[in-house]
Protein backbone atom coordinates (compact mmCIF):
# COMPACT_ATOMS: atom_id res chain seq x y z
CA UNK A 1 0.00 0.00 0.00
CA UNK A 2 1.20 2.94 -1.01
CA UNK A 3 0.80 6.88 -1.16
CA UNK A 4 -0.12 8.44 -4.09
CA UNK A 5 2.46 11.07 -2.96
CA UNK A 6 4.87 9.03 -4.70
CA UNK A 7 5.32 11.05 -7.26
CA UNK A 8 6.64 8.79 -9.93
CA UNK A 9 4.66 6.13 -9.74
CA UNK A 10 1.26 7.73 -10.56
CA UNK A 11 2.37 9.16 -13.92
CA UNK A 12 3.31 5.41 -14.93
CA UNK A 13 0.77 3.92 -14.04
CA UNK A 14 -3.03 3.82 -15.81
CA UNK A 15 -5.57 5.75 -13.38
CA UNK A 16 -7.65 3.77 -10.95
CA UNK A 17 -10.50 5.72 -12.07
CA UNK A 18 -10.73 7.21 -15.46
CA UNK A 19 -13.46 9.42 -16.29
CA UNK A 20 -13.96 10.54 -20.55
CA UNK A 21 -16.04 13.04 -21.58
CA UNK A 22 -18.75 11.71 -19.22
CA UNK A 23 -22.50 13.97 -19.82
CA UNK A 24 -24.86 13.38 -17.27
CA UNK A 25 -28.59 14.69 -17.68
CA UNK A 26 -30.93 15.17 -14.76
CA UNK A 27 -34.47 15.38 -16.17
CA UNK A 28 -34.13 18.49 -18.93
CA UNK A 29 -30.79 19.57 -17.04
CA UNK A 30 -27.59 18.94 -18.52
CA UNK A 31 -25.35 19.07 -15.31
CA UNK A 32 -22.47 17.32 -16.44
CA UNK A 33 -20.80 18.26 -20.02
CA UNK A 34 -17.85 15.83 -21.03
CA UNK A 35 -16.27 15.53 -17.68
CA UNK A 36 -12.46 14.01 -18.37
CA UNK A 37 -10.75 13.14 -14.77
CA UNK A 38 -8.42 10.59 -13.89
CA UNK A 39 -8.06 9.06 -10.52
CA UNK A 40 -4.63 7.46 -9.69
CA UNK A 41 -4.53 4.56 -7.75
CA UNK A 42 -3.69 4.89 -4.05
CA UNK A 43 -3.94 8.51 -2.41
CA UNK A 44 -6.11 11.13 -2.26
CA UNK A 45 -8.00 13.26 -4.69
CA UNK A 46 -10.18 15.85 -4.08
CA UNK A 47 -12.70 17.25 -6.38
CA UNK A 48 -13.02 21.20 -5.59
CA UNK A 49 -15.81 23.98 -6.85
CA UNK A 50 -18.54 26.09 -6.16
CA UNK A 51 -21.85 25.13 -5.66
CA UNK A 52 -23.95 24.06 -8.48
CA UNK A 53 -20.20 23.05 -10.05
CA UNK A 54 -21.46 19.44 -10.92
CA UNK A 55 -19.21 17.46 -7.89
CA UNK A 56 -21.83 15.26 -6.46
CA UNK A 57 -23.84 14.99 -9.53
CA UNK A 58 -20.15 13.52 -10.87
CA UNK A 59 -19.87 11.40 -7.67
CA UNK A 60 -23.45 9.80 -8.40
CA UNK A 61 -22.87 9.68 -12.00
CA UNK A 62 -19.63 6.97 -10.92
CA UNK A 63 -22.06 5.45 -8.39
CA UNK A 64 -24.33 4.88 -10.77
CA UNK A 65 -26.87 6.07 -9.24
CA UNK A 66 -27.49 8.37 -12.01
CA UNK A 67 -26.67 7.26 -15.82
CA UNK A 68 -23.94 8.68 -17.93
CA UNK A 69 -25.80 10.00 -20.93
CA UNK A 70 -22.21 10.25 -22.63
CA UNK A 71 -19.13 9.24 -22.16
CA UNK A 72 -17.22 6.58 -20.44
CA UNK A 73 -16.45 5.51 -16.71
CA UNK A 74 -13.26 2.98 -16.47
CA UNK A 75 -12.59 1.47 -12.97
CA UNK A 76 -9.26 -0.42 -13.46
CA UNK A 77 -9.64 0.10 -17.06
CA UNK A 78 -13.25 -2.11 -17.02
CA UNK A 79 -16.05 -0.01 -18.54
CA UNK A 80 -18.49 0.49 -16.06
CA UNK A 81 -20.90 3.31 -17.46
CA UNK A 82 -23.52 0.98 -17.90
CA UNK A 83 -23.97 -0.71 -14.89
CA UNK A 84 -26.62 -0.97 -12.16
CA UNK A 85 -24.92 1.00 -8.48
CA UNK A 86 -25.18 -2.54 -6.77
CA UNK A 87 -22.72 -4.04 -9.47
CA UNK A 88 -20.40 -0.87 -9.23
CA UNK A 89 -20.28 -1.99 -5.45
CA UNK A 90 -19.40 -4.81 -5.49
CA UNK A 91 -16.37 -4.19 -7.74
CA UNK A 92 -15.32 -2.27 -3.98
CA UNK A 93 -16.59 0.98 -4.96
CA UNK A 94 -17.77 2.64 -1.37
CA UNK A 95 -20.24 5.65 -1.43
CA UNK A 96 -20.12 8.39 1.18
CA UNK A 97 -23.40 10.41 0.55
CA UNK A 98 -23.38 14.30 1.65
CA UNK A 99 -26.60 13.21 3.52
CA UNK A 100 -24.84 10.29 5.20
CA UNK A 101 -27.42 7.88 4.05
CA UNK A 102 -27.52 6.29 7.92
CA UNK A 103 -30.50 4.10 8.32
CA UNK A 104 -31.69 6.13 11.40
CA UNK A 105 -33.93 2.99 12.54
CA UNK A 106 -31.29 0.74 12.50
CA UNK A 107 -28.48 0.20 15.32
CA UNK A 108 -25.00 1.67 14.90
CA UNK A 109 -24.41 -2.51 14.78
CA UNK A 110 -26.94 -2.99 12.25
CA UNK A 111 -25.51 -0.30 9.54
CA UNK A 112 -22.44 -2.02 9.79
CA UNK A 113 -23.75 -5.52 9.74
CA UNK A 114 -25.29 -4.47 6.07
CA UNK A 115 -22.03 -2.32 4.81
CA UNK A 116 -20.02 -5.15 5.58
CA UNK A 117 -21.65 -7.72 2.81
CA UNK A 118 -19.95 -10.97 3.42
CA UNK A 119 -20.85 -11.27 6.71
CA UNK A 120 -24.61 -12.82 7.53
CA UNK A 121 -24.80 -11.15 10.97
CA UNK A 122 -22.60 -8.50 12.84
CA UNK A 123 -20.95 -11.22 14.59
CA UNK A 124 -19.50 -12.49 11.31
CA UNK A 125 -17.65 -8.92 10.44
CA UNK A 126 -13.86 -9.54 10.43
CA UNK A 127 -12.92 -9.05 13.52
CA UNK A 128 -9.56 -6.65 12.38
CA UNK A 129 -11.45 -4.73 10.27
CA UNK A 130 -13.76 -3.86 13.22
CA UNK A 131 -11.20 -3.37 15.15
CA UNK A 132 -9.78 -1.08 12.60
CA UNK A 133 -12.81 0.50 12.46
CA UNK A 134 -13.42 1.57 16.54
CA UNK A 135 -9.46 2.41 16.64
CA UNK A 136 -10.43 5.26 13.95
CA UNK A 137 -14.08 6.20 15.87
CA UNK A 138 -14.35 4.88 19.26
CA UNK A 139 -17.84 6.83 19.70
CA UNK A 140 -19.00 3.67 17.55
CA UNK A 141 -18.22 1.16 19.79
CA UNK A 142 -19.87 3.29 22.54
CA UNK A 143 -23.19 3.25 20.92
CA UNK A 144 -22.72 0.20 19.26
CA UNK A 145 -26.94 -0.57 20.18
CA UNK A 146 -27.71 2.69 19.59
CA UNK A 147 -30.15 3.60 16.68
CA UNK A 148 -28.27 5.77 14.04
CA UNK A 149 -30.65 8.49 14.17
CA UNK A 150 -29.85 9.07 17.98
CA UNK A 151 -25.98 9.44 16.83
CA UNK A 152 -24.85 13.28 16.63
CA UNK A 153 -23.74 14.67 13.11
CA UNK A 154 -19.89 14.18 14.14
CA UNK A 155 -21.21 10.48 14.85
CA UNK A 156 -23.46 9.57 11.93
CA UNK A 157 -20.25 10.96 9.50
CA UNK A 158 -18.53 8.51 11.21
CA UNK A 159 -20.25 5.42 10.87
CA UNK A 160 -20.77 6.68 7.11
CA UNK A 161 -16.91 6.51 6.69
CA UNK A 162 -17.17 3.36 9.18
CA UNK A 163 -19.96 1.59 6.91
CA UNK A 164 -17.57 2.54 3.96
CA UNK A 165 -14.16 0.80 5.16
CA UNK A 166 -15.59 -1.66 7.51
CA UNK A 167 -14.88 -4.24 3.68
CA UNK A 168 -11.38 -3.52 1.67
CA UNK A 169 -12.80 -1.16 -1.02
CA UNK A 170 -10.96 -0.23 -3.70
CA UNK A 171 -12.21 3.51 -3.73
CA UNK A 172 -13.88 5.57 -2.08
CA UNK A 173 -16.10 8.22 -3.01
CA UNK A 174 -16.72 10.55 -0.48
CA UNK A 175 -19.31 14.08 -0.59
CA UNK A 176 -18.36 16.75 1.77
CA UNK A 177 -17.76 15.15 5.17
CA UNK A 178 -16.93 18.40 7.03
CA UNK A 179 -19.97 20.21 6.08
CA UNK A 180 -22.34 21.23 9.27
CA UNK A 181 -19.30 19.73 11.95
CA UNK A 182 -17.47 21.29 14.57
CA UNK A 183 -14.30 22.39 13.55
CA UNK A 184 -12.49 19.86 16.20
CA UNK A 185 -14.41 17.78 14.47
CA UNK A 186 -13.47 18.20 11.04
CA UNK A 187 -9.64 18.15 12.53
CA UNK A 188 -10.14 14.72 13.53
CA UNK A 189 -11.34 13.34 10.35
CA UNK A 190 -8.34 14.81 8.63
CA UNK A 191 -6.55 12.20 11.39
CA UNK A 192 -8.84 9.58 9.84
CA UNK A 193 -8.70 10.33 6.26
CA UNK A 194 -5.02 10.44 6.26
CA UNK A 195 -5.15 6.87 7.54
CA UNK A 196 -7.45 5.77 5.18
CA UNK A 197 -5.53 7.30 2.08
CA UNK A 198 -2.95 4.75 2.90
CA UNK A 199 -4.89 1.77 2.44
CA UNK A 200 -7.34 2.86 -0.39
CA UNK A 201 -7.87 5.49 -2.99
CA UNK A 202 -10.72 7.82 -2.11
CA UNK A 203 -12.18 10.73 -4.18
CA UNK A 204 -13.33 13.60 -1.89
CA UNK A 205 -15.65 15.73 -2.68
CA UNK A 206 -15.04 19.29 -0.72
CA UNK A 207 -15.81 23.02 -0.52
CA UNK A 208 -13.30 23.49 2.34
CA UNK A 209 -9.96 24.55 0.97
CA UNK A 210 -8.40 24.23 4.25
CA UNK A 211 -9.41 20.16 4.97
CA UNK A 212 -8.68 19.32 1.37
CA UNK A 213 -5.52 21.12 1.19
CA UNK A 214 -4.61 19.41 4.35
CA UNK A 215 -5.54 15.98 2.75
CA UNK A 216 -5.53 16.13 -1.01
CA UNK A 217 -2.28 14.22 -2.82
CA UNK A 218 -3.93 15.35 -6.37
CA UNK A 219 -6.80 17.91 -7.31
CA UNK A 220 -9.04 18.31 -10.15
CA UNK A 221 -11.33 21.51 -9.94
CA UNK A 222 -14.67 21.67 -11.28
CA UNK A 223 -16.74 24.81 -12.82
CA UNK A 224 -19.93 24.70 -14.79
CA UNK A 225 -19.71 21.05 -15.02
CA UNK A 226 -16.08 20.52 -16.47
CA UNK A 227 -13.18 19.93 -14.90
CA UNK A 228 -10.94 22.77 -15.42
CA UNK A 229 -7.82 22.49 -13.31
CA UNK A 230 -5.83 19.09 -12.40
CA UNK A 231 -2.88 18.45 -10.72
CA UNK A 232 -1.10 17.89 -7.73
CA UNK A 233 -2.50 19.48 -4.58
CA UNK A 234 0.62 21.09 -3.66
CA UNK A 235 1.02 23.15 -6.71
CA UNK A 236 -2.62 24.52 -6.26
CA UNK A 237 -1.72 25.18 -2.71
CA UNK A 238 1.27 26.82 -3.57
CA UNK A 239 0.23 29.11 -6.11
CA UNK A 240 -2.29 32.04 -4.53
CA UNK A 241 -3.22 33.28 -7.93
CA UNK A 242 -4.08 30.17 -9.52
CA UNK A 243 -6.36 29.56 -6.18
CA UNK A 244 -8.08 33.15 -6.68
CA UNK A 245 -8.82 32.55 -10.42
CA UNK A 246 -10.03 28.43 -9.95
CA UNK A 247 -12.02 28.89 -6.94
CA UNK A 248 -12.66 32.36 -6.42
CA UNK A 249 -14.29 34.25 -3.47
CA UNK A 250 -16.92 31.48 -2.87
CA UNK A 251 -13.92 29.19 -1.76
CA UNK A 252 -11.47 31.46 -0.28
CA UNK A 253 -14.38 32.31 1.96
CA UNK A 254 -14.78 28.55 3.90
CA UNK A 255 -10.87 28.79 4.33
CA UNK B 1 -3.24 3.58 15.11
CA UNK B 2 -2.17 6.68 15.33
CA UNK B 3 -5.62 8.56 14.19
CA UNK B 4 -8.69 8.55 16.36
CA UNK B 5 -11.72 10.96 16.02
CA UNK B 6 -12.50 10.00 19.58
CA UNK B 7 -10.21 13.39 21.60
CA UNK B 8 -12.68 15.83 20.42
CA UNK B 9 -15.79 14.20 19.89
CA UNK B 10 -18.00 15.70 22.92
CA UNK B 11 -18.61 13.12 25.35
CA UNK B 12 -21.92 13.98 25.93
CA UNK B 13 -24.41 11.01 26.48
CA UNK B 14 -26.78 9.83 23.83
CA UNK B 15 -30.44 10.46 24.43
CA UNK B 16 -31.94 7.54 26.04
CA UNK B 17 -33.56 5.03 23.76
CA UNK B 18 -36.93 4.87 24.17
CA UNK B 19 -39.31 2.56 22.46
CA UNK B 20 -42.37 4.78 21.65
CA UNK B 21 -45.20 2.47 23.05
CA UNK B 22 -48.21 5.54 22.98
CA UNK B 23 -50.18 3.91 19.90
CA UNK B 24 -49.33 0.32 20.75
CA UNK B 25 -51.33 1.25 24.15
CA UNK B 26 -53.82 2.84 22.38
CA UNK B 27 -55.04 -0.80 21.72
CA UNK B 28 -55.72 -1.76 25.04
CA UNK B 29 -57.14 1.82 26.14
CA UNK B 30 -59.69 1.63 23.29
CA UNK B 31 -60.61 -1.88 24.48
CA UNK B 32 -60.73 -0.72 28.06
CA UNK B 33 -62.91 2.50 27.19
CA UNK B 34 -65.24 -0.18 25.36
CA UNK B 35 -66.14 -1.84 28.15
CA UNK B 36 -68.40 0.68 30.11
CA UNK B 37 -70.35 1.49 26.88
CA UNK B 38 -71.10 -2.48 26.00
CA UNK B 39 -71.75 -3.27 29.58
CA UNK B 40 -72.05 -7.13 29.99
CA UNK B 41 -68.06 -8.07 30.28
CA UNK B 42 -68.84 -11.45 28.10
CA UNK B 43 -70.28 -9.56 25.15
CA UNK B 44 -67.50 -7.43 25.27
CA UNK B 45 -64.75 -10.19 25.48
CA UNK B 46 -66.91 -11.74 22.72
CA UNK B 47 -66.22 -8.61 20.94
CA UNK B 48 -62.87 -8.36 22.04
CA UNK B 49 -61.88 -11.78 20.16
CA UNK B 50 -63.72 -10.75 17.18
CA UNK B 51 -62.18 -7.75 16.79
CA UNK B 52 -58.42 -9.15 16.89
CA UNK B 53 -59.18 -11.79 15.09
CA UNK B 54 -60.25 -9.31 12.37
CA UNK B 55 -57.58 -7.52 13.36
CA UNK B 56 -54.93 -9.98 13.14
CA UNK B 57 -56.40 -11.00 9.64
CA UNK B 58 -56.63 -7.60 8.59
CA UNK B 59 -52.77 -7.44 9.44
CA UNK B 60 -51.68 -10.56 7.18
CA UNK B 61 -53.26 -9.14 4.22
CA UNK B 62 -52.19 -5.57 4.68
CA UNK B 63 -48.25 -6.40 5.81
CA UNK B 64 -47.21 -6.73 2.51
CA UNK B 65 -49.08 -3.46 0.93
CA UNK B 66 -47.53 -1.51 3.12
CA UNK B 67 -43.69 -2.93 2.91
CA UNK B 68 -44.09 -2.85 -1.66
CA UNK B 69 -44.87 1.19 -0.67
CA UNK B 70 -41.98 1.89 2.04
CA UNK B 71 -39.84 -0.12 -0.45
CA UNK B 72 -40.22 1.22 -3.51
CA UNK B 73 -43.15 3.77 -3.66
CA UNK B 74 -45.17 1.71 -5.20
CA UNK B 75 -49.59 2.01 -4.68
CA UNK B 76 -50.68 -1.34 -5.54
CA UNK B 77 -54.41 -1.05 -5.91
CA UNK B 78 -54.51 -4.87 -7.18
CA UNK B 79 -53.62 -6.23 -3.77
CA UNK B 80 -57.11 -7.23 -3.22
CA UNK B 81 -56.96 -9.70 -6.18
CA UNK B 82 -54.97 -11.94 -4.02
CA UNK B 83 -57.21 -12.15 -0.93
CA UNK B 84 -60.01 -12.63 -3.75
CA UNK B 85 -57.95 -15.59 -5.29
CA UNK B 86 -56.97 -17.25 -1.95
CA UNK B 87 -60.45 -17.32 -0.97
CA UNK B 88 -61.92 -18.62 -3.98
CA UNK B 89 -59.41 -21.10 -3.89
CA UNK B 90 -60.05 -22.00 -0.44
CA UNK B 91 -63.88 -23.08 -1.68
CA UNK B 92 -62.09 -25.11 -4.35
CA UNK B 93 -59.43 -26.75 -2.19
CA UNK B 94 -62.06 -27.75 1.12
CA UNK B 95 -65.30 -28.63 -1.35
CA UNK B 96 -62.66 -31.07 -2.72
CA UNK B 97 -61.41 -32.65 0.82
CA UNK B 98 -64.89 -32.62 1.74
CA UNK B 99 -63.94 -35.85 4.12
CA UNK B 100 -61.62 -33.99 5.83
CA UNK B 101 -63.73 -30.65 6.71
CA UNK B 102 -66.37 -33.13 7.43
CA UNK B 103 -64.23 -35.06 10.04
CA UNK B 104 -64.61 -34.40 13.93
CA UNK B 105 -60.98 -34.61 13.98
CA UNK B 106 -59.62 -31.58 14.62
CA UNK B 107 -56.26 -32.48 13.11
CA UNK B 108 -57.40 -33.80 9.96
CA UNK B 109 -59.53 -30.58 9.69
CA UNK B 110 -56.31 -28.47 10.60
CA UNK B 111 -54.71 -30.41 7.91
CA UNK B 112 -57.60 -29.55 4.92
CA UNK B 113 -57.27 -25.83 6.07
CA UNK B 114 -53.53 -25.92 5.98
CA UNK B 115 -53.72 -27.09 2.33
CA UNK B 116 -55.93 -24.57 1.02
CA UNK B 117 -53.63 -22.11 2.92
CA UNK B 118 -50.54 -23.55 1.06
CA UNK B 119 -52.45 -23.77 -2.31
CA UNK B 120 -53.77 -20.17 -1.93
CA UNK B 121 -50.23 -18.84 -0.69
CA UNK B 122 -48.14 -20.29 -3.67
CA UNK B 123 -50.99 -19.27 -6.17
CA UNK B 124 -51.23 -16.16 -4.77
CA UNK B 125 -47.43 -15.77 -4.78
CA UNK B 126 -47.13 -16.97 -8.37
CA UNK B 127 -49.74 -14.34 -9.60
CA UNK B 128 -47.55 -12.02 -7.71
CA UNK B 129 -44.47 -12.87 -9.22
CA UNK B 130 -46.86 -12.23 -12.86
CA UNK B 131 -48.51 -9.24 -11.48
CA UNK B 132 -45.41 -7.06 -10.79
CA UNK B 133 -43.66 -8.19 -14.11
CA UNK B 134 -46.75 -7.73 -15.84
CA UNK B 135 -48.31 -4.21 -13.95
CA UNK B 136 -46.26 -2.47 -11.58
CA UNK B 137 -42.87 -2.65 -13.31
CA UNK B 138 -43.64 -0.46 -16.43
CA UNK B 139 -44.98 2.40 -13.96
CA UNK B 140 -42.55 2.71 -11.14
CA UNK B 141 -42.12 5.99 -10.08
CA UNK B 142 -45.58 7.19 -11.65
CA UNK B 143 -48.13 7.21 -9.00
CA UNK B 144 -51.31 8.54 -10.86
CA UNK B 145 -50.00 5.32 -13.44
CA UNK B 146 -49.63 2.84 -10.40
CA UNK B 147 -53.27 3.90 -9.58
CA UNK B 148 -54.93 3.60 -12.60
CA UNK B 149 -52.99 0.75 -14.14
CA UNK B 150 -53.39 -1.86 -10.67
CA UNK B 151 -57.01 -0.44 -10.39
CA UNK B 152 -57.48 -1.91 -14.27
CA UNK B 153 -55.58 -5.10 -12.90
CA UNK B 154 -57.65 -5.44 -9.86
CA UNK B 155 -61.02 -5.02 -12.55
CA UNK B 156 -59.35 -7.99 -14.78
CA UNK B 157 -58.34 -10.38 -11.88
CA UNK B 158 -62.20 -9.84 -10.38
CA UNK B 159 -63.52 -10.56 -14.19
CA UNK B 160 -61.35 -14.12 -14.40
CA UNK B 161 -62.41 -15.20 -10.82
CA UNK B 162 -65.73 -14.78 -12.11
CA UNK B 163 -65.25 -16.84 -15.10
CA UNK B 164 -63.45 -19.74 -13.08
CA UNK B 165 -65.65 -19.40 -9.95
CA UNK B 166 -68.79 -17.40 -11.50
CA UNK B 167 -70.19 -14.55 -10.08
CA UNK B 168 -72.42 -15.83 -6.65
CA UNK B 169 -71.86 -16.07 -3.60
CA UNK B 170 -70.07 -19.16 -2.80
CA UNK B 171 -70.52 -20.79 0.94
CA UNK B 172 -67.40 -21.59 2.67
CA UNK B 173 -68.12 -23.44 5.76
CA UNK B 174 -66.02 -24.04 8.46
CA UNK B 175 -64.81 -27.36 8.98
CA UNK B 176 -66.75 -29.29 11.52
CA UNK B 177 -64.01 -28.93 14.24
CA UNK B 178 -64.15 -25.11 13.83
CA UNK B 179 -67.49 -24.58 14.17
CA UNK B 180 -69.38 -24.10 17.37
CA UNK B 181 -67.97 -22.06 20.71
CA UNK B 182 -66.07 -22.00 24.02
CA UNK B 183 -67.93 -20.62 26.99
CA UNK B 184 -65.51 -18.23 29.12
CA UNK B 185 -67.59 -17.87 32.23
CA UNK B 186 -70.41 -16.59 30.24
CA UNK B 187 -68.91 -15.15 27.33
CA UNK B 188 -69.09 -17.09 24.42
CA UNK B 189 -66.00 -17.22 21.91
CA UNK B 190 -66.31 -18.39 18.42
CA UNK B 191 -63.36 -21.36 18.33
CA UNK B 192 -62.79 -20.14 14.46
CA UNK B 193 -61.57 -16.80 16.00
CA UNK B 194 -59.40 -17.86 18.72
CA UNK B 195 -58.25 -19.90 16.11
CA UNK B 196 -57.74 -16.95 13.53
CA UNK B 197 -55.82 -14.85 16.41
CA UNK B 198 -53.55 -17.87 17.19
CA UNK B 199 -52.82 -18.02 13.18
CA UNK B 200 -51.91 -14.47 13.53
CA UNK B 201 -49.85 -14.92 16.21
CA UNK B 202 -47.71 -17.05 14.62
CA UNK B 203 -47.65 -14.83 11.20
CA UNK B 204 -46.63 -12.24 13.15
CA UNK B 205 -43.80 -13.89 15.53
CA UNK B 206 -42.50 -14.96 11.96
CA UNK B 207 -42.37 -11.54 11.17
CA UNK B 208 -40.42 -10.46 13.54
CA UNK B 209 -37.86 -13.17 13.57
CA UNK B 210 -37.16 -11.92 9.73
CA UNK B 211 -37.27 -8.35 10.59
CA UNK B 212 -35.15 -8.57 13.56
CA UNK B 213 -32.96 -11.50 12.87
CA UNK B 214 -32.35 -12.10 9.78
CA UNK B 215 -30.11 -9.89 7.20
CA UNK B 216 -33.11 -10.11 4.62
CA UNK B 217 -35.25 -8.53 7.35
CA UNK B 218 -32.64 -6.12 7.86
CA UNK B 219 -31.95 -5.12 4.09
CA UNK B 220 -35.82 -4.37 3.85
CA UNK B 221 -35.79 -2.20 7.12
CA UNK B 222 -33.03 -0.48 5.62
CA UNK B 223 -34.35 -0.16 2.16
CA UNK B 224 -37.72 1.30 3.57
CA UNK B 225 -35.76 4.37 4.95
CA UNK B 226 -32.80 4.96 2.18
CA UNK B 227 -33.11 2.62 -1.28
CA UNK B 228 -30.34 4.35 -2.58
CA UNK B 229 -28.19 3.67 0.14
CA UNK B 230 -28.76 0.00 0.29
CA UNK B 231 -27.96 -0.03 -3.34
CA UNK B 232 -24.94 1.67 -2.73
CA UNK B 233 -23.78 -1.12 -0.23
CA UNK B 234 -24.04 -3.57 -3.42
CA UNK B 235 -27.64 -4.70 -2.33
CA UNK B 236 -29.89 -5.13 -5.48
CA UNK B 237 -33.07 -3.90 -4.47
CA UNK B 238 -34.88 -4.95 -7.16
CA UNK B 239 -34.20 -8.17 -6.64
CA UNK B 240 -35.51 -7.41 -2.88
CA UNK B 241 -38.54 -5.70 -4.01
CA UNK B 242 -39.99 -8.35 -6.24
CA UNK B 243 -39.42 -11.27 -2.73
CA UNK B 244 -41.67 -8.67 -0.95
CA UNK B 245 -44.13 -8.48 -3.58
CA UNK B 246 -44.13 -11.93 -3.72
CA UNK B 247 -43.99 -12.74 0.19
CA UNK B 248 -46.91 -10.01 0.62
CA UNK B 249 -49.24 -11.16 -2.16
CA UNK B 250 -48.69 -14.65 -0.70
CA UNK B 251 -49.73 -13.38 2.47
CA UNK B 252 -52.35 -12.05 1.13
CA UNK B 253 -53.65 -15.07 -0.47
CA UNK B 254 -53.46 -16.42 3.31
CA UNK B 255 -55.25 -13.83 4.59
CA UNK B 256 -57.98 -14.50 1.74
CA UNK B 257 -58.68 -17.96 3.27
CA UNK B 258 -58.88 -16.63 6.97
CA UNK B 259 -61.03 -13.77 5.61
CA UNK B 260 -63.33 -16.37 3.70
CA UNK B 261 -63.35 -18.84 6.80
CA UNK B 262 -64.46 -15.76 9.20
CA UNK B 263 -67.04 -14.16 6.85
CA UNK B 264 -67.98 -18.21 5.65
CA UNK B 265 -68.86 -17.22 1.99
CA UNK B 266 -66.93 -15.45 -0.91
CA UNK B 267 -68.11 -13.41 -3.20
CA UNK B 268 -65.92 -11.74 -6.40
CA UNK B 269 -66.06 -8.40 -5.01
CA UNK B 270 -63.70 -9.64 -1.61
CA UNK B 271 -60.55 -8.09 -3.35
CA UNK B 272 -62.64 -4.57 -3.78
CA UNK B 273 -64.55 -4.66 -0.11
CA UNK B 274 -61.33 -5.22 2.48
CA UNK B 275 -58.91 -3.01 -0.64
CA UNK B 276 -60.43 -0.10 1.32
CA UNK B 277 -60.08 -1.14 4.67
CA UNK B 278 -55.64 -2.40 4.36
CA UNK B 279 -55.48 0.96 2.71
CA UNK B 280 -56.94 2.93 5.91
CA UNK B 281 -54.83 0.38 7.69
CA UNK B 282 -51.41 0.77 6.16
CA UNK B 283 -52.47 5.28 6.49
CA UNK B 284 -53.15 4.98 9.55
CA UNK B 285 -49.96 3.27 10.64
CA UNK B 286 -47.71 5.19 8.66
CA UNK B 287 -47.03 3.99 4.72
CA UNK B 288 -44.40 1.57 5.19
CA UNK B 289 -44.17 0.89 9.10
CA UNK B 290 -44.52 -3.18 9.66
CA UNK B 291 -45.39 -1.83 13.64
CA UNK B 292 -47.98 0.89 12.32
CA UNK B 293 -49.62 -1.66 10.13
CA UNK B 294 -49.98 -4.12 13.02
CA UNK B 295 -51.28 -1.60 15.36
CA UNK B 296 -53.54 0.06 12.73
CA UNK B 297 -55.26 -3.67 11.62
CA UNK B 298 -55.86 -4.32 15.69
CA UNK B 299 -57.41 -0.62 16.02
CA UNK B 300 -59.27 -1.21 13.15
CA UNK B 301 -60.75 -4.69 13.98
CA UNK B 302 -61.12 -3.84 17.46
CA UNK B 303 -63.55 -0.86 16.39
CA UNK B 304 -65.31 -2.36 13.89
CA UNK B 305 -66.73 -4.90 16.03
CA UNK B 306 -67.62 -2.87 18.99
CA UNK B 307 -69.51 0.47 16.83
CA UNK B 308 -70.93 -2.63 15.11
CA UNK B 309 -72.56 -4.11 18.11
CA UNK B 310 -73.45 0.07 19.44
CA UNK B 311 -74.32 1.54 16.69
CA UNK B 312 -74.12 -0.49 13.70
CA UNK B 313 -74.56 3.12 11.47
CA UNK B 314 -71.85 4.39 12.82
CA UNK B 315 -69.86 1.06 12.03
CA UNK B 316 -70.27 2.20 8.14
CA UNK B 317 -67.97 4.54 8.55
CA UNK B 318 -66.10 4.06 11.76
CA UNK B 319 -62.74 3.61 10.22
CA UNK B 320 -62.99 6.74 8.29
CA UNK B 321 -63.29 8.56 11.52
CA UNK B 322 -60.85 6.26 12.94
CA UNK B 323 -58.18 7.68 10.10
CA UNK B 324 -58.99 11.06 10.48
CA UNK B 325 -58.54 11.00 14.61
CA UNK B 326 -54.82 9.20 13.95
CA UNK B 327 -53.77 11.80 11.23
CA UNK B 328 -54.80 14.84 13.54
CA UNK B 329 -52.97 13.71 15.95
CA UNK B 330 -50.15 11.63 13.71
CA UNK B 331 -50.18 13.30 10.28
CA UNK B 332 -47.75 10.63 8.99
CA UNK B 333 -48.87 8.17 10.99
CA UNK B 334 -49.19 5.93 14.24
CA UNK B 335 -45.54 5.05 13.07
CA UNK B 336 -43.54 7.55 10.31
CA UNK B 337 -40.94 5.86 8.67
CA UNK B 338 -37.68 7.92 8.69
CA UNK B 339 -36.76 8.90 5.40
CA UNK B 340 -33.70 10.18 4.71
Amino acid sequence: MSSAGDSGRTATEPPLLALEGVQTHIGAYHILHGVNLAVPRGGLTVLLGRNGAGKTTALRTIMGLWRASGGCIRLDGEDVTGLLTPDIARRGVAYVPESMGIFSDLTVKENLALAARGARRAEDIDARRLERVFGLFPALERFWLHPGGLLSGGQKQMLSVARAIVEPRKLLLVDEPTKGLAPAIVQNMIAAFRELKRETTVLLVEQNFGFARALGDSVAVMDDGRIVHAGTMAALAADEALQHRLLGLSLAAHQ
Amino acid sequence: MSATVSSATPQQPLPQVRADWLPLAIVPLLALAALPFVGSPSTWLTLTVAGLAMGLIVFIIASGLTLVFGLMDVLNFGHGVFIALGAFLATTVLASMGAWTASPNLLVNFTAVFTAMLVAMAAAGTVGLAFERVVIRPVYGQHLKQILITMGGMIVGEELIKVIWGPQQIPLPLPAGFRGSILVGDAAIEKYRLIAVAIGLVVLAAMLWVFGRTKVGLLIRAGVQDREMVESLGYRIRRLFVGVFVAGSALAGLGGVMWGLYQQNVIPQIGAQVNVLIFIVIIIGGLGSIGGCFVGALLVGLLANYTGFLAPKVALFSNILLMVAVLLWRPQGLYPVAKR
